[in-house]
This record gives structure tokens, sequence and C-alpha cells, in this order.
């Protein structure tokens, strides 16, 4: 594992910088190696949106930009898109001010049932996916029979049980995430503050929290990403409703159409420029 | 986007206990918590008791597909003998998955932390963008990539490597599978490797370095060691949701000698009539292997931080 | 306080001296600091010394109000401070660790205090802070981005700039280099008479307590050992330790055999010495008998005297300039330090291992009560500095 096991074992004779270049320079080799690993498939996305397919988008049949003209083109890709970035949006919001508040109450309070909520926790996190879905089907297809006995609704399965599993499987990993931030937080801040004639909420508000956010933001960005690309879950809970990845997976039997192909890539693209301009502007704040 | 690169990286030294509430005001953990809490056991604890439930229905023999509440144990030795080589898969393909995501990791959020300079930060973004073109999209492209006819098939049977691959193909074989699965979870790994190791002093490393001459016994002693949180978290999030995975065996393996646990609770909900109640029990049981795992683990190796 | 603003609320208005009334702190199984009685004039310069761990920082954290007594008062005048707020104390606090705020600027953070009272020249107020430790030119970076003396004098800015009743410094010039650290005593201590602030001053360097301080203390697991002015606490010792701890001693345990007029005899190791009876802790029984190691001279032959003078055998040479110091074996196998300034045209040219003695006007000698862990601590401290 260790890059520098290679300086030693192949150049033993050469000096200890020599050693220590090799070995970052190693360590840099196999790092850019797994980058490209993680995008090979996402090249393919790409090269495959511009193949003027015929029947399924398997072999390479020759160049055109006609599924780039027309993104939408194929029936139910953009709506699906829509619907999966409502829900990511819904989902986030409402996990990221339910984790953030427990993660709060985890790392500031010490009550009693704090260890079990600990645990409460933890436990979605390690319960596989499936299991996840299967049992929230359950309860949903139950209780909405029991309902719609009772009351004559027409309650079903769709957008708002999709939503409500995200949200469910979101909370653990942003409580996660903020307990971390939290939990490096330099308690002597403030102790600080509050020296400095800051009040409970003046050092909550002006050091606290400013200081804290990083770590929020990045337990949403999180919670939006898990949500987006979720499968497994949805496709239990989703009824008739597709959110994009369903969309791709149940097109796949048919043939997936190159629209998919294309905004994939461009979510991708999107995403990183997002994310790039964020830091870009994050840096130029820190200066 | 570093959320998750603070996962098992735990936090700063001085986090042993919160400090006693001042009196008067012990009810505002309670209320922090209630939101939060609330959900997860409305649309955790409950759901998870009802699918116990179900998992001890009987059917009516004569009417396939209606059940009635029992408490009938049976449907888990049913579960766990006729799908015992599904639960054998899913533990051997998500560990070696594990195993090779933690190989490919390693060097990669070792390089982040120490060796990328001003590109880290990029790198970070790299490692998460693949997310956002969706997992499904990239296991068919995987599926595309490995065929018979794809470029990597071409590559080993130049190698005159083929023929060591089961079948002498890779797509619908378990290589493929594990490399599937490896792939969608790699990221889940490197980035809490990278946060324990960017929280790492390098000049602890550097010191390490002084101490012992060799390069791997720095690593061996020094840095693994540093890293470990942050290994165990994604060792964790990797295999968990890998053991429970069914899109990977589904598009990449065979149909009859690669299928998962995933693909059996799968198939069993939605597709065999009458299958509830077993597919509810094999959800149980992968639920109680998993989290037996997990807890072993974690105290083996003693990391309350993730917890 | 809140001279031009408005008053935080709850803010305490105390103005006068600050008293510690038998202040205990425990944790737990331990008590760190235990029923502490002290009184710091309104205006005077105190400082903390003490080993690490002793409970000083704990002290001020008290008087901060960041850590509430176990038991005892804390005053500043005739106002009661005990159980309020940091926020409602007119006391500030440089911080061991800095604790500058990283997502603020330089200049936010020395204007944090008075924003929060309200002040209107807030931004003026952080200005002249920031003159006063020369960092007006790197205000407007993130704590992050400044060396660690640059920091550190920041955090003293940032307290300073309230003109507290108290101020309370934990170390403040641990991390700056000899030179800055002169200038920033000379600093602090020009700003402490001009504004007529309380400063309780935490520090391991003796020198600045001595330089700085109207009245030094000496803590020691969690107790006062010993407080007064400077000059008092080195010539006069109370307790060995104080001894061993301000400046350094030759210690001797011994017992007193007998008194002659103002002096009391004693037998140290087989050698008779003497000690001013009003120099002394203890009047009888076994004592502890120390003199300064500048106040012993180190002579080839016995001198003219009568009993305060002992054999020894050089043990080392150094010479550090305006004095060259000699370690000494004593028969009892006690090692003892004198300091001799260069004074004679001929040096002595002693080598280690020659016959000497040592010789003291016994006026400087002192007895304090018998500690043999402070006279081990007090060899080994010489012993390590000279081999
Ligand atoms: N929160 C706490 N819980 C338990 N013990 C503590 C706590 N805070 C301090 N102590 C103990 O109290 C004693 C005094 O600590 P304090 O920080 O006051 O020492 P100090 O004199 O400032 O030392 P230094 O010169 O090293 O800063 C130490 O032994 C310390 O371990
Ligand atoms: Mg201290």
């Amino acid at each position: 594992m260790s890059t520098q096991t290679v300086g030693t074992a192949y150049r033993p004779s050469l000096g200890k910088r020599v050693q220590g270049w090799l070995a970052g320079r190693f360590a840099m080799i196999v790092a850019v190696l797994v980058l490209l690993y993680l995008f090979l498939p996402v090249f393919y996305t790409f090269i495959f949106s511009f193949n003027d397919y015929r029947k399924s988008n398997i072999e390479w049949r020759g160049f055109t930009l006609k599924h780039w003209a027309n993104p939408c083109g194929a029936a139910g890709a953009c709506d699906s898109l829509v619907t999966s970035l409502e829900i990511g949006l819904l989902s986030t919001l409402v996990a990221t001010m339910l984790g953030t508040l427990v993660a709060f109450a985890l790392v500031r309070h010490r009550f009693r049932g704090r260890g079990a909520s600990n645990i409460l926790v933890f436990v979605p996190m390690a319960t596989p996916e499936i299991v996840l879905g299967a049992s929230l089907l359950t309860i949903f297809v139950n209780g909405f029979t029991q309902l719609n006995g009772w009351f004559g609704t027409d309650l079903k399965l769709g957008f708002w049980t999709i939503t409500i599993a995200h949200i469910m499987f979101c909370i653990s990993f942003v409580v996660v995430s903020v307990k971390a931030r939290l939990q490096s937080l330099d308690p002597r801040l403030e102790e600080a503050a509050q020296d400095l004639y800051a009040g409970p909420a003046e050092t909550f508000w002006k050091i606290t929290f400013p200081l804290v956010l990083p770590g929020i933001v990045g337990a949403a960005l999180l919670a939006f990403s898990l949500s987006f690309d979720d499968f497994i879950i949805t496709s239990f809970v989703s009824g008739n409703e597709t959110t994009f990845p369903k969309f791709v997976y149940v097109s796949y039997l048919r043939g997936i159409p190159a629209q998919a192909n294309v905004i994939g890539f461009s979510m991708f693209v999107i995403a990183l420029a997002l994310v790039i301009i964020g830091q870009i502007v994050g840096n130029a704040r820190k200066k | 986007m570093s959320a998750l690169a603070h996962m098992g990286g735990g936090g700063a030294p001085a986090t042993a206990m919160p400090p006693k509430e001042p009196s008067g005001r012990s009810w505002l953990p309670y209320l922090l918590l209630l939101p939060g809490v609330l959900w997860l056991l409305v649309f955790f604890i409950y759901p998870l008791a009802q699918l116990f439930a179900v998992s001890l229905y009987s059917d009516y023999p004569d009417y396939p597909g209606y059940y009635y509440q029992d408490v009938n144990w049976h449907n888990y030795v049913r579960a766990l003998t006729d799908f015992l080589p599904h639960f054998g898969r899913s533990m051997l393909y998500a560990g070696l998955a594990t195993f090779f995501a933690f190989v490919l990791a390693y060097p990669l959020a070792y390089a982040m932390a120490f060796k990328a300079g001003k590109w880290r930060g990029i790198m970070m973004i790299l490692v998460i963008a693949p997310f956002f073109t969706s997992f499904i999209l990239r296991t068919i492209a995987w599926r595309q990539i490995l065929a018979d006819e794809g470029p990597v098939a071409w590559v080993l049977e130049h190698l005159h490597l083929l023929s060591f691959m089961p079948n002498g193909r890779i797509t619908e074989t378990w290589v493929a599978v594990v490399a599937g699965l490896t792939y969608n979870f790699l990221p889940f790994m490197v980035l809490p490797i990278y946060a324990s190791l960017e929280r790492a002093d390098p000049r602890v490393i550097e010191a390490g370095g002084d101490l012992y001459a060799n390069g791997f016994t720095t690593f061996r002693t020094v840095t693994l060691p540093m890293s470990m949180p942050g290994v165990i978290a994604g060792t964790l999030l990797t295999f968990i949701p890998a053991a429970g995975d069914y899109v990977n065996a589904e598009l990449l393996g065979s149909d009859t000698g690669t299928k998962m646990v995933g693909n059996v609770i799968e198939s069993q909900f939605f597709k065999v009539l009458g299958g509830y109640p077993i597919a509810a029990a094999l959800s149980f049981s992968l639920m109680a292997l998993i989290l037996a795992m997990v807890f072993l683990y974690v105290r083996r190796y003693g990391t309350e931080e993730l917890l | 306080m809140a001279r031009n603003g408005r008053s935080v609320s709850g803010f305490r208005e105390a103005k006068g001296d600050l008293r510690l009334e038998n202040v205990t702190k425990a944790f737990a199984d331990f008590t760190a600091v235990d029923d502490l009685s002290l009184v710091v004039p309104r205006g005077s310069f105190f400082a903390l010394l003490g080993p690490s761990g002793c409970g000083k920082t704990t002290t001020l954290r008290m008087v901060a109000g960041l850590d509430q007594p176990t038991a005892g008062r804390i005053l500043v005048g005739e106002t009661d401070l005990t159980g309020s707020r940091p926020y409602e104390r007119p006391v500030n606090t440089v911080f061991q660790s800095y604790a500058l705020f990283p997502h603020l600027t330089i200049r936010d953070n020395v204007a944090f205090g008075p924003k929060r009272r309200g002040e209107a020249n807030a931004a003026s107020l952080a200005e002249d802070a920031l003159a006063l430790v020369q960092m007006t030119h790197l205000g407007g970076r993130k704590p992050a981005q400044l060396s660690g003396g640059q920091q550190q004098r920041v955090a003293v800015a940032r307290a300073l700039v309230n003109r507290p009743e108290v101020l309370l410094l934990d170390e403040p010039l641990g991390a700056l280099d000899l030179k800055l650290r002169r200038q920033m005593q000379v600093e602090l201590k020009r700003i402490q008479t001009e504004v007529g602030l309380t400063f309780i001053h935490v520090t391991h360097d003796q020198e600045e307590a001595m330089t700085m301080a109207d009245t030094v203390a000496v803590m020691n697991r969690g107790r006062i050992e010993q407080m007064g002015p400077p000059v008092q606490m080195y010539d006069l010792p109370k307790t060995a330790f104080v001894a061993n701890f301000v400046g350094q001693s030759n210690l001797g345990q011994g017992h007193i055999t007998g008194r002659d007029a103002d002096f009391l005899i004693a037998d140290v190791q087989g050698s008779t010495v003497r000690i001013p009876a009003r120099r002394s802790s203890v009047e009888s029984g076994a004592v502890t008998f120390g003199v300064r190691p500048e106040k012993v001279s180190v002579k080839r032959t016995r001198p003219e005297g009568t009993g305060n003078d002992v054999r020894g055998t050089v043990l080392d040479v150094s010479f550090i300039g305006v004095a060259t110091q000699y370690l000494v074996r004593l028969p009892s196998g006690t090692v003892w330090s004198a300091y001799e300034q260069n004074l004679d045209l001929e040096p002595m040219d002693l080598r280690p291992g020659d016959e000497v003695w040592l010789t003291w006007n016994p006026g400087h000698a002192f007895g304090v009560g018998p500690d043999p862990d402070a006279v081990q601590a007090a060899e080994a401290a010489k012993v390590g500095a000279g081999e």
C-alpha cells in the first residue's frame, strides 16, 4: 500500500530525497489512474450521447448532435429529471434541518437517552437500502389501504412517499457530518465570545453557527447527491412516479435513449461547475 | 461537498462529554431531537417492526398471494436454507469489493491529503462528481465496457488473459459484479480515509520517517493507525450498501450463478406470487447479519466516533 | 464599562479590588484550586507563577466566570460576581491558546467586544488596540494567516480594547521571541499604569514576573505558597518550594541546635551554620537551610571565620559571561552552586576535582520548613544544568 515501499524496494541505493520524490510521484500517479477509472463510464456515457443509433444505443453507429439538440425528446426523460430535482431539494431541505438539530442535541447536551439516540441515528446507515425500501413499502401499502378504506381517500405511492423515504435515510448522514464539524469546534472560541460580552444568543449566531455552517452546507450537498442518485429505495416506494434513475433503469430493458446520456452527463457537468464556482467564491471571500 | 469526508474522521479530542444542562432547560435537547427522532421512529423503526411482523406471516395454501397474521418461523428456515448461496455470495462479493475499494482508495486518499497541494479541492470534487451521472447509467456503461465485444475483453484477449476469467468472459460473471460493486462504492471509501489522513499532522508522519528509516514501517506504524477511523468508516460505508445491492448483479451478472440476496428479496417482493413473507424474512436476516458484523467490527476496532 | 454604548444586560458595573475568598474548585475527584484567598488591589499588576498543572488557568477561569467555584466567593469591589455569567463581568481574558475567531478578520476579532457592548466607535477602538500591539498592517487577515506570535498579540489587543476592570493574561507572551517579548512587556506595563487596570498575569518566565509585577504569587498544588513584592519573594522565601521555584537556592536539610543572640545555630549535614532568627520560618527542630548561589563565594583556602563555610570538591566550572558558575559537591553528597563575578584580575583557575571552601555572609542565609522533596528538586536542577 505504502507509496514509499516502491522507492525502497526498487531503488534502495538512491538517496532518501530521490526516494521521497519517487514516492510522491507514485502516489499521484496511482491517484490519477484511480480517478480515470472513476471517470471511465462517465466518458463512455458522454461519447454515446453522440451515437446515431437505430434501435439500441449499444454499438457505435456514427456521430450525431441530434440528441443534444433535443434532450427532452425521449418520452418522460425530462419529467423524471424534474421529479428527481424536486424530490432532491425538498428532502435535502427537511433532512438538513432535522439532522442539524439532532446533531446539536447530541453534541451539545447531556440528557437521558443520548446513547439510544446515537444508536437510532447510526442504525439506518447500517441497514441495507433494500431493507429500508421493503419496510417502507409495507407501511405505506398497509397504511394507505386502511386510510383509504376509512376515509374514502385515494392515497397512493408516489412523489410524497419517495420524499419521505429520502428524508429518512438522509437524516443520519446529515447528523454524522454536522456532528463531526461540531465536535471539532474548539469550545474555547465560544468561551472567548462570552468573555467578550456576547450573550448565549449572540455567541450562537456570531460564533457557533458561522463556524458550523460549512459542515451544514456539506451535509446538505451530500443529502442532495444521495437523494438524486437513489434508486433502490425509490424503486420500492415510487408507485407510478418516475425519478431519473428509475427512468434509466426502466428504459434499460427497451434500450436507453441517448437523451438519458445527455441528461446524465449534463448533470455531471453542472454539478462540477457549481462546486468549482462555489470553491472559487469561497476562496475569494476568504481573502 | 466535504460532508462525507467528515464521516468517521471523528472530532477533536475535546469531546469527552457535553457540559451539564443549566437547570430549568433540560427540555431543550428533547426539543431539538424531537422532529428528527420522530421521523426516524415513524419511518424507520415502525416500518421495520411491521416488516418483522410480515416476516412471520403464513399464506393460505389454496389462495397464493393471501396471508394471515401468524408466528411462522418457518419463513426464516426457508429463507436461510433455500437462499443460503445468495447470502454467501452477498457477503463474498461485498467483502471482495470492500477489499478492492480499499486498495484503490488508499493511494488516492493519501495523494489527496499529502501530495496534491492546490489540486486537493479539485480532486475531492472529481471523486464526488460521478454521483451526478446516475449510478444506473454508469453501471450500464460498465456493462458495455466489459461486454464480450467491448474494450476490456479485447485487451485481455490479446494478452491471452481472457481464458483465466470464468467462462472465458467478463460480463455476466462474478468478476463483473465485483468490479461494479467496487466501482460504485469507491467514493464512500475514499472520502472518510481522506478526512482522517487530512486531519493527521504531516509532521507526525515526518517524525515517523525519522524514527524508522524504512518507508513501509513508517506507513504501518504511523500513517495507517492514524487513518484507522477513516478506514473503518470507509469499509462500513462500502460493505453495507454492497451487501444489500441488487442492481450490479442484475445489470452485470448472469441470470443464475451470480444473484445476491438483494436480487432474491426484490424478486420475491415484486415478481413471485406469495413471496412477500419470505422477502421480509430475507430482509430481516440480511439486516441482522450485517448489524451483527458491524457491531463486532466496530467493537473490535473500538471506534465510538461513528456512533 | 459601556462608556458610550448600551450596557450588556445583566452587566455588573463593578469597580475596586479583586477579592477571592476561600475559593475552591474540585473536578470530580481532583481539587485543582484549594481554599484560595487573596486580594489584588485595584490597578496593580499581579503575577501568578507556578509549575504546570498547579491551577493557574483554573483560577483565571473562575475569575472570568468560565468556571464556577465549588466553594467560595469572587468579588470586584463590593460586587459579588460569584455565579454571574462571563459576559456580565467587567473582566476580559487573553487565552492561553489565543482562541481567536477563525472566521473573522483580525480587525473584526478585536472589534468583537466593543461591538457587543454597543460602542459607537468600535472600529476606531479596534484600530487603536491593533496599533498598540503593532498589528495594524495585518488587520485584514484571518487568524490562520498569522504566525504564533502575531496571533498572541491579537489576543492581547482583543482583550485590552475593552479596558476591563480586571484583565486576565494566561501566558500571553509565551510564543514571542525575546526582543518582541521585552517590547510587549514594556507596552503592557505602560498600558496598565496609564489606564489603571488590574492585571492578573500568569507566566512561566520568572524574570517577566519580577520585572513587571507589583505582587508575585507562587502557586503550588492549588494553593498559594507565598505572595509579596518581587524583591521580598527573592530575598526571603518562606518555603523550600518557593526558594527553589523563584531563582535558584542552595538548600540543605538540618536541625536547629541552639540560639546565639539574633542568630539560630543549625547543624546541616555535619557543618554548623548560622541563620538570622528573623529570616527563619522555623524556630526549632528540623529546618531546611538555604542561601542563594550569588551570595556564596568560592575560596581555595579556608577563610578566617566562624562556621559559615563548608568544604567541598569542584564538580564543574562554567563560564557564563558576567559570572562563573561553580558546582561543588559537599562531603554529604549535596551539590551546591556558587556564582562568582569575574572581578579578580587573576582568575582562580579551578578545575573539577579541586578542593575548595564555600563561604557566605550569615546575614544572607534563610531557613524554611523541612521539605526533602524540594531539596532534591533543587539539586536535580543544578546538576541537570551543570552537566
Ligand atoms: N475540566 C477539568 N477536569 C478535570 N481536571 C481538570 C480540568 N481542568 C483542569 N484540570 C486539572 O486541574 C489542574 C490545574 O489545571 P490548570 O489548567 O489550572 O493548570 P495551569 O496551572 O494553568 O498549568 P499550565 O501552566 O500547564 O497551563 C491540572 O492538574 C488539570 O489536569
Ligand atoms: Mg494554564
